[in-house]
């Protein structure tokens, strides 16, 4: 397959994110722009400006009409898909990481990191459906995990949210009462911070990539562990493939160490192993510098990847990739 | 299917050798609801055969069967923040020059063969420690099996001279058509001299080998002579100083009618890009 290579940020890529329909891929980057891009052709549709600081997530809304980005400039901005014009802006007083939008797009979770004494924590907003009566308060504050948490998402039927983050820990807190419903089992459980995670298309498991090298598959709703990914770089971004039984893992060596090493030994590559065998089954290379984020597009056909090296790259997937054995 | 029509019968034509106006048109038919499309397109074979041609296609929109109504809005929205004055030299999107490709830990397909050996009754065995599968073109021992040998396209089809049978009457008098008989050696020499009791035992049906690429060593003579029969010897010449191989050898066969038959197929066989020749060894001069 021939990749089509996107260069529209400056910076290193953050997060990668389809629309339901497949059509528009969005994506963050340490640069302040959050851009959309057409997901066929890779055409730049449009730019978010506003923002002041680097973009760490994005989540658009089911219909395609809002966009919620978080960013390191402490704020968290809705806005308008089609114009790119800001519809409401939530500050807080620490950058804000992860944010999602539930089922229903009725409320929003956005995370903020642990900042001058402040410690980390997870904002419920109640998103309105007119964008004039927004309201920037919090319908639910959780605190309690030490460190950034990476990644919030909202579990299924929204009655539970699940966190992970430095800590290396997978939460599961009740959306009602606020409280810590489930942790992970220690000993099961990821070694090193957790920097991504994916629900499935059903949303009845999920996956989580950490540093400590591997991604580890979790149920929605027990938090049992169902399958481990072994790889040999730590992992900055994980996929799951909604078509096939595929799961996607993205990273490499750390960033500071990318220029005393060879682009070959950096093992840049998105290397794709079977979601039941857990078997490397094959790898997809071409970044500069590690993976940052990973986005499959809904139909499955072809997924995208954002590296350090500022680069989108959206792959098509070849005929022969539907041809892989698979139980 | 109508014959070609000669030249002579025909009118003279400037075009001269093209029957094309002799063919019924070119029709296409469809796409139906379902998009299959029919080309019926008669030509000429190369036997000079009217053949007619019949071609299927799916005709599909792919574009447009997968994106939704809102979807192919959005893709008239117009452009907006830094993508509206794009210059038309930025190149924000480019299409890799590069193929990449979905690249496997292991050679596509192999997992299924696997799968396929394991009810395969050789493959048992040679799991079980005997090594059956002995690749003939490269040599390696339980790897792969000859035909699916990588270095197959390398190498010089052995499978040639065993496959297109030689008239069996020359290789039985070994009189092959060119090559030098000795009188000694003739079909109706052969029988008397034979098996005279003046030869030593290593020069029994010892057929000599030359031309041989310095490469060459016993092992790979063997490979060649294997093919035509139970060989009970295998030389390759060295030289004693330089220990470089002389070019030449000997191979003995423990039946006189599998040397001749070697000696029919393989003299003036190419291999490893020299041409052998092949014949029965001289007595030795004692």
């Amino acid at each position: 397959m021939r990749p089509i290579l996107m260069k529209g940020h400056e910076r290193p890529l953050t997060f990668l994110k389809y629309n339901r329909d497949g059509d528009l891929l969005f994506s963050c980057a340490k640069d302040h722009t959050p851009t959309v891009w057409f997901a066929d052709n890779g055409e730049r549709l449009g730019t978010y400006r506003g923002h002041n600081g680097a973009v760490w997530c994005c989540d658009v809304s089911r219909d395609s009409t809002r966009l919620i980005t978080g960013s390191a400039d402490q704020s968290a901005k809705l806005w308008d898909v089609q114009t790119g014009t800001q519809l409401f802006t939530f500050n807080f007083d620490s950058p804000a990481r992860a944010v999602d939008f539930s089922v229903g797009d009725k409320l929003a979770v956005i995370t903020t990191d642990p900042f001058m004494g402040l410690t980390s924590a997870i904002h419920v907003k109640r998103i309105a459906s007119d964008p004039a009566d927004q309201v920037g308060e919090s319908v639910l504050v959780l605190k309690g995990p030490q460190g950034r948490i990476n990644r919030a998402v909202w579990g299924p039927l929204n009655k539970t949210i699940i966190s992970a983050g430095e800590d290396a820990v997978v939460r599961i807190w009740d959306t009602e009462t606020g409280k810590l419903l489930q942790e992970n089992d220690k000993d099961i459980g990821h070694k090193k911070t957790i920097t991504s995670l994916a629900k499935s298309t059903d949303g009845s498991h999920f996956l989580t990539g950490s540093l400590d090298k591997s991604a580890k598959l979790w149920d929605s709703r027990s938090l049992t562990l169902i399958k481990t990914y072994v790889t040999e770089r730590p992992v900055n971004a994980v996929a799951m493939s909604p078509l096939l039984n595929h799961v996607v893992l993205g990273g490499g060596q750390d960033a500071s160490a990318v220029t005393t090493t060879d682009h070959r030994a950096g093992k840049f590559e998105a290397k794709f192993y079977d979601k039941v065998l857990q078997e490397e089954i094959g790898g997809v290379k071409g970044h500069f510098g590690p993976i940052n984020a990973l986005a499959f597009n809904p139909d499955g056909k072809s997924f995208s990847s954002g590296g350090e090296d500022g680069y989108v790259r959206l792959h098509h997937f070849d005929p022969d990739y539907f041809k892989i054995p698979s139980i | 299917m109508t014959q070609k029509p000669r030249w002579g019968e025909l009118e003279e034509e400037d075009d001269g050798g093209d029957y094309d106006y002799l063919l019924p048109p070119k029709q296409v038919i469809g796409p139906d609801e379902h998009g299959l499309k029919k080309i019926i397109e008669y030509k000429f074979n190369d036997e000079g055969n009217r053949v007619k041609i019949t071609t299927t296609t799916r005709v599909r929109k792919l574009a447009n069967a997968r994106l939704s109504k809102r979807a192919v809005e959005r893709r008239s929205w117009p452009k907006f923040g830094d993508a509206v004055q794009e210059d038309v030299g930025a190149r924000l999107t480019m299409v890799s020059t590069e193929e990449i490709i979905f690249e496997r830990p292991r050679a596509p397909g192999t997992k299924a063969e696997d799968a396929n050996a394991s009810g395969d009754p050789l493959a048992q065995m040679s799991k079980g420690g005997a090594v059956l599968m002995v690749c003939r073109t490269c040599g390696k021992k339980g790897d792969h099996w000859t035909s699916k040998c990588p270095y197959k396209d390398l190498a010089q089809p052995t499978e040639t001279f065993s496959e297109n049978p030689n008239p069996s009457d020359s290789s039985a008098t070994g009189a092959t058509k060119g090559a030098y008989v000795p009188p000694t050696m003739r079909a109706g020499a052969v029988r008397t001299t034979a098996g005279a009791d003046m030869r030593r035992r290593n020069d029994e049906n010892s057929v000599r080998v030359n031309n041989l690429s310095e490469d060459t060593r016993e092992p790979d003579l063997l490979e060649l002579f294997r093919p035509f029969g139970n060989v009970s010897r295998v030389y390759v010449a060295m030289d004693q100083k330089t220990g470089m191989s002389r070019g030449f050898g000997f191979v003995n066969f423990v039946r006189r009618e599998e040397g001749e038959r070697a000696i029919a197929k393989l003299n003036g066989y190419g291999y490893d890009n020299l041409i052998l020749s092949v014949e029965w060894a001289a007595p030795r001069a004692n």
